[in-house]
């Protein structure tokens, strides 16, 4: 019979199936991190039991820390606590740690793929729903509360149901300024921020499978945004190339034996999902957020919709979000004057993205008035920018390059948005408060926060290349 | 820690926003705890106090008017989206809620809700308005919660739902529970399977 690559790679991790319950899902790689852990150790010391495979977790220190003077010891005292408590956790599991100092370190879903950790045809999990991201490879990647994570720990496993099965087919060629950033906001404009709630989603299409490692990680990182449970893209020679040779990517016989494996990671022809979507590429214009959640997008060169161009059901919620982010309806948002540049996260803080606002900054001064933050994802993102010369583009133009971490994508050290003023963010989430009390956010991709950073508004990049 | 749910009888706090993401729930910058308790004085922090102040609560959200109480909290379709963060779960449990209904949950505040013995039901949009309905007319509306019969009545009309849920987990939820203790009962099994798949 006819498989999806996620059947592929879901009955291949099946230890057992419990009649009219979920499944028990094995799972090959667990991340973790300082928020999200200490209360599953806490678990396993009270039920007094070992962590089962501490081969198989690895850890990273990212969502609280500080992005500046990373070298001294953490200020903010709670922040710190929370990292200790990792360090002392790993030690006591024999976990890997790459915390703060390490020359892996940085945010875990950066990390995992260019370690070479992330592979086709796994299962893999951390407590922190952009997990997703890994999918990129082919492989089975989601987020998890903290008592699965306690239980990924004690077992290996997981009680998981199988999820509906989605495709999402982009087919054709984008247009110039498009980045896959504009392509997964556009998704999820059109489908809604709880579109995929319930299903796994595949991305497939040409206009996909032309996209870069980096670029199909920035899709997958946002299937969650869609309310998928996670997203994948089938393997291919792009995602072969980008493991070839990465430090825990298998070398030698073991690559020539997983290869022939993974070319086997696809969905077949005639194989059947419970939903299909086609998009057409060229559809897809450069993209931001005006609202409260990331299914609130439009192209840049559009209006905010009119009331009267709302679902009356939806009227209350859409009323409260303009009124948050202190926006009308029916209004232009190119123009829109922003304080503040967030260019990091998950979502876009790979040495691509960096190149990419790099390109476009290189011999250009910030607006005086914005405020301009990179974040890179990890040390190594940071030592590949400074071995480039980005370093020196970013400081020219007056844009601060701070050290790597989750920073304000979320707002949990001290990088937070000062309320009522406005964000264009790379991240993920536009949510009230996320980046800070009452901090408002525009979602968009590198280029177009490249663009806002430049002018001190929201642009559209077609104008400027 | 964990109890066991069957049958809830409460007034409802009734929450009408829809897409209630988890960092509404319990912002981020509230996170840095090590253990699970304390979360629900800090529960939709930025909808209940002005300027981030416990002296200045904000007069027209639900939980800081007294005409609504109980046990069982009522929201709008989507609710739990966005980040996997338990804390979102452990909050409203300490904030001593045992149920939340709502016509749709996101999937991994589900799984955390469930983890942590706090039953959430889906009900249809219909239902949903039906209980708002009665909530705004007589805010000491009852609701009953039957998990052995998989229902939720509205005790002033009569009105009543089934609701779905795995059987496995009614189970787990009935007896009080919980995966980790399935998962290391199989552990011989899950031995096995990691020696075969080599």
């Amino acid at each position: 019979m006819s498989k999806t690559l996620f059947d592929k790679i879901w009955e291949k991790h099946i230890v057992q199936e419990i009649d009219g319950g979920p499944s028990v899902l094995y799972i090959d790689k667990h991340l973790i991190h300082e928020v999200t852990s200490p209360q599953a150790f806490a678990g396993l010391d009270k039920r007094g039991i070992k962590v089962f495979r501490p081969k198989q977790i690895v850890a990273t220190a990212d969502h609280n820390v500080p992005t500046l003077n990373q070298h001294l010891p953490i200020k903010e005292e709670l922040s710190r606590l929370q990292v200790d408590a990792l360090t002392k956790n790993c030690a006591n599991h024999g976990i890997e740690l790459y915390g703060l100092g390490h020359p892996y370190q940085g945010i875990v879903h950066v990390i995992g793929p260019e370690l070479g950790i992330t592979q086709p045809g796994m299962t893999i999990v951390c407590g922190d729903s952009h997990t997703s991201t890994h999918g990129a490879f082919g492989s089975i990647a989601f987020g998890i509360g903290t008592s699965e994570v306690e239980m990924v720990m004690a077992t290996q496993c997981l009680l998981q149901s199988k999820p509906k099965l989605m495709r999402i087919n982009v087919e054709g060629e984008l247009n110039k300024g498009v980045v896959s950033k504009d392509i997964v906001l556009y998704i999820i404009s059109l489908i809604s921020a709880s579109g995929a709630t319930g299903y796994a989603v595949e991305f497939a299409g040409s206009a996909i499978r032309s996209l870069s490692m980096e670029a199909r990680m920035t899709i997958c990182n946002m299937s969650i945004e869609m309310g998928a449970r996670c997203g994948l893209i089938a393997p291919d020679e792009t995602t072969f190339s980008y493991i070839n040779g990465r430090e825990f990517a298998p070398k030698g016989e073991a690559w020539e034996n997983k290869l022939a494996y993974w070319k086997t990671l696809f969905s077949d022809a005639d194989a059947v999902f419970d939903t299909e979507i086609n998009i057409d590429a060229k559809d897809i214009q450069p993209m931001i957020t005006y609202g409260t959640n990331p299914g609130m997008g439009i192209g840049v060169s559009q209006h905010i919709p009119a009331i009267n161009e709302v679902d009356t059901k939806e009227k209350a919620s859409y009323e409260k979000a303009l009124q948050y982010m202190g926006l009308q309806a029916g209004a232009n948002i190119k123009g829109q004057k922003v304080d503040y540049v967030f260019i990091g996260s998950c979502t876009n803080s790979r040495i691509e993205d960096l190149r990419m606002v790099a390109s476009f900054v290189q011999g250009k001064q910030k607006a005086s008035d914005v405020e301009v933050w990179v974040v890179p994802g990890s040390k190594q993102v940071e030592a590949q920018a400074i071995a480039e010369g980005l370093d020196k583009v970013f400081e020219t133009a007056g844009f601060q390059l701070r050290q790597p971490g989750c920073s304000a994508c979320l707002g949990m050290n001290e990088d937070k948005i000062p309320a009522g003023k406005y964000c264009i963010s790379t991240s993920n989430r536009n949510f009230e408060g996320r980046q800070g009390p009452n901090a408002r956010t525009l979602l968009a991709s590198p280029l177009t926060a490249a663009v806002a950073a430049i002018t001190g508004e929201v642009g559209d990049v077609r104008e400027f290349i | 820690m964990s109890k066991a749910i069957h049958t809830i009888t409460s007034s409802v706090v009734p929450l009408h926003n829809e897409n209630v993401d988890t960092d509404q729930i319990i912002p981020a910058r509230f996170l840095k705890a090590t253990s699970r308790d304390g979360f629900g004085k800090n529960l939709f922090r930025d909808w209940r106090y002005e300027n981030d102040n416990e002296a200045t609560p904000k007069k027209d959200f639900v939980l800081n008017n007294p005409i609504y109480s109980g046990s069982i909290l009522v929201a709008g379709k989507n609710f739990g989206c966005g980040s996997s963060r338990e804390h979102a779960a452990w909050a409203i449990k300490d904030a001593d809620f045992d149920v939340v209904v709502s016509s749709f949950f996101a999937d991994i505040f589900k799984n955390n809700a469930l983890n942590n013995f706090l039953l959430p039901v889906v009900v249809s949009d219909e239902f949903l308005n039906k209980i708002f309905e009665a909530v705004e007319k007589d805010p000491a509306t009852t609701l009953t919660v039957n998990l052995e019969q998989q229902s939720i009545t509205i005790n002033s009309t009569g009105a009543s739902e089934q609701f779905d849920i795995n059987n496995y987990k009614k189970t787990c939820l009935l007896n009080g529970f919980d995966d980790i203790d399935y998962l290391l009962n199989i552990k011989p099994a899950i031995e096995a399977f990691e020696i075969e798949r080599i």
